[in-house]
């Protein structure tokens, strides 16, 4: 039986007296005007989720259905465990690293081990005024840096030694993820200054990740067999749901990148959902023409690389330019995988680079065409088009140069040290058995 | 006693079964196998890697049979695995030197 609530004196004084602190905070030396809505709370906690999601098990089995029976393991474990690894070095040390300073280039240590950030400390969105619970932000992020490091493993796949893919994680977020974040999307970080549009992470994420793998895939060397032995993927199925899962996740990535439940959130969620559509249709499109059938892995990683090149766009581009960006990084990574793979000659596994790496670089610079009013984009009106794609090729330039020095440094380091690659026996015997000591299937 | 051995089109392996059991033959062993003959395999196509499986599946069935019965066995499994098109597969007959059944231990032809 329901009873009529009848709100006793008390409780109007009481949520003042509640309320009153949190209008009264101060956002690091600024006014005591600053808000926080619930809305966003609840809506960059959802998005932290998602983009958890998206990782395990989204990329992981995206990844694991693409590689063979005996490694499949081997692959679910580096995304799970780096992503994990990740995530608490982050919170040792990455945040203090990309999101404090006035350093162009990097962080301080002011925040190691989240000192000075509680349950009080605010963070500031993009809004004057508004601010986050700083372990909002602080999660946020997190889980960006654990799948960008993760996204890497796919270059390498079925060959690497786990603890090499563990120490190298550990060098590049470090060295190669950190500056690459604090530049771009840190106040005083040197590309952000210049004025670089990246959304959620097009150079910070897919290029830096990209280009960390094709390194690593030219120092590792081919797979045993590569190009002779027949390596078909061994569960498309698995394919399939981890790049549902991706795409379903993307929504927090692009999304809460936002940083507050509004109009910016829900362009970017528009433009998620519309360029990855339009990215599968003309990646299969353009499978139809050059070898007659439209493939379930084709629209797989249509619907990712339109992710990713939709990445660095989503708050930015208008949905029409969101489609188009979606119909370009289709076909061009299409060529990522088969032209362009077969020019850089290396075993590059699950394709990162032909899908982020390319991805990343084809969305960052349309980002550039797209953002423009005249175009359907949020650009202001002094937004001139051929300035900014300087500005963004610039910043891909310097990602991709950061990223292959570090990445080539790391390995090689590595490979001194531990050593990249298991031995040829190991090599035909699985990663999962030699490795981690189990199988994927029974037999 | 003889081993016949058969490899078949899959989709035809209920057809053979019925046939055989119609004949009075007691028992088979059927393996999953692939192989091939003149027909020819398909392409798959992965991104950018294109594989040429020659290798189709296949049916193996494995029946033990009296001399006297070989010949029938072999037109009863010929007709009902017959399709007419390449890859109906071939028919293999071996001697079998001796057979025991395991829970009785009977040995030739009361093996079978």
């Amino acid at each position: 039986m329901r009873v009529p609530f009848r709100m006793p004196a008390w409780m109007p004084v009481m949520l003042w007296g509640l309320l009153a602190p949190v209008a009264a905070l101060a956002v690091d030396g600024a006014t005591d005007a600053a808000t926080m809505s619930k809305g966003d709370v609840a809506w960059m906690l959802t998005s932290t989720v998602l983009v958890v999601a998206m990782t395990v098990p989204g990329l992981a089995l995206f990844y694991g259905g693409l590689v063979r029976a005996r490694n499949m393991l081997s692959v679910l474990m580096q995304v799970f465990v780096v992503f994990s690894l990740i995530v608490v070095l982050w919170s040792v040390y990455g945040y203090s690293l990309a999101f404090t300073g006035t350093g162009p280039f990097l962080g301080g240590f002011e925040k190691l081990f989240l000192s000075g950030v509680t349950i009080d400390t605010v963070a500031e969105t993009f809004s004057a005024g508004v601010v986050l619970p700083e372990y909002v932000f602080v999660g946020f992020q997190a889980t960006f840096a654990g799948i960008t490091c993760a996204l890497i493993v796919g270059s390498f796949a079925e060959r690497m030694k786990f603890p090499a893919v563990l120490a190298f994680a550990v060098l590049w977020f470090t060295f190669g993820y950190l500056p690459v974040a604090h530049m771009v999307w840190y106040g005083e970080g040197l590309l952000f200054k210049d004025g670089a549009l990246d959304f959620a992470g097009g150079t910070v994420v897919h290029i830096n990740a990209g280009v960390a793998g094709l390194v690593g895939a030219w120092m590792v060397g081919k797979r045993l067999g590569h190009g002779r032995e027949a390596m078909p993927p061994h569960s498309l199925p698995l394919t399939m749901v981890g790049a549902s899962l991706l795409w379903v996740g993307w929504f927090g990535f692009n999304g809460g990148s936002a940083l507050e439940a509004g109009p910016t959130a829900a362009l970017a969620v528009l433009n998620t959902l519309f360029a990855t559509a339009a990215a599968a249709l003309s990646w299969i499109t353009g499978e139809a023409f050059t070898k007659g059938k439209a493939s379930m892995l084709g629209a797989a990683s249509g619907a990712v690389a339109g992710l990713v090149a939709v990445t660095p766009a989503a708050g930015s581009v208008g949905p029409m330019g969101a489609i188009v960006i979606g119909l370009v990084a289709g076909i061009a990574c299409l060529w990522g995988v088969s032209g362009l793979k077969r020019m850089l000659g290396a075993d590059d596994a699950l394709d990162v680079f032909g899908v982020h790496g390319l991805g990343g670089i084809v969305g960052a610079l349309l980002t550039g065409v797209f953002t423009a009013p005249g175009l359907g984009g949020t650009g202001g009106a002094d937004f001139a088009i051929a300035s900014q794609l300087f500005i963004q090729a610039k910043g891909v330039l310097i990602t991709i140069a950061w990223s292959g020095g570090v990445s080539l440094i790391a390995y090689k380091l590595v490979d001194l040290i531990i050593g990249l690659r298991v031995s040829e026996d190991e090599e035909r015997i699985g990663l999962d058995i030699v490795a981690h000591g189990e199988s994927a299937y029974a037999k | 006693m003889k081993l016949v051995t058969a490899i078949i089109k899959p989709f035809k392996l209920d057809e053979v079964r019925e046939a055989l059991s119609a004949l009075g033959v007691q028992g088979i062993t059927v393996t999953e196998v692939k192989g091939f003959g003149r027909q020819k395999g398909h392409t798959e196509l992965y991104r950018g890697a294109e594989y040429v499986v020659d290798f189709l599946p296949k049916a193996k069935i494995e029946a033990a049979v009296a001399d006297e019965l070989v010949e029938r066995v072999i037109e009863t499994i010929e007709a009902a695995a017959r399709t007419g098109k390449i890859g109906d597969g071939k028919i293999f007959v071996h001697a079998i030197e001796q057979a025991v059944r395991i829970r009785t231990g009977e040995t030739g032809l009361d093996a079978l």
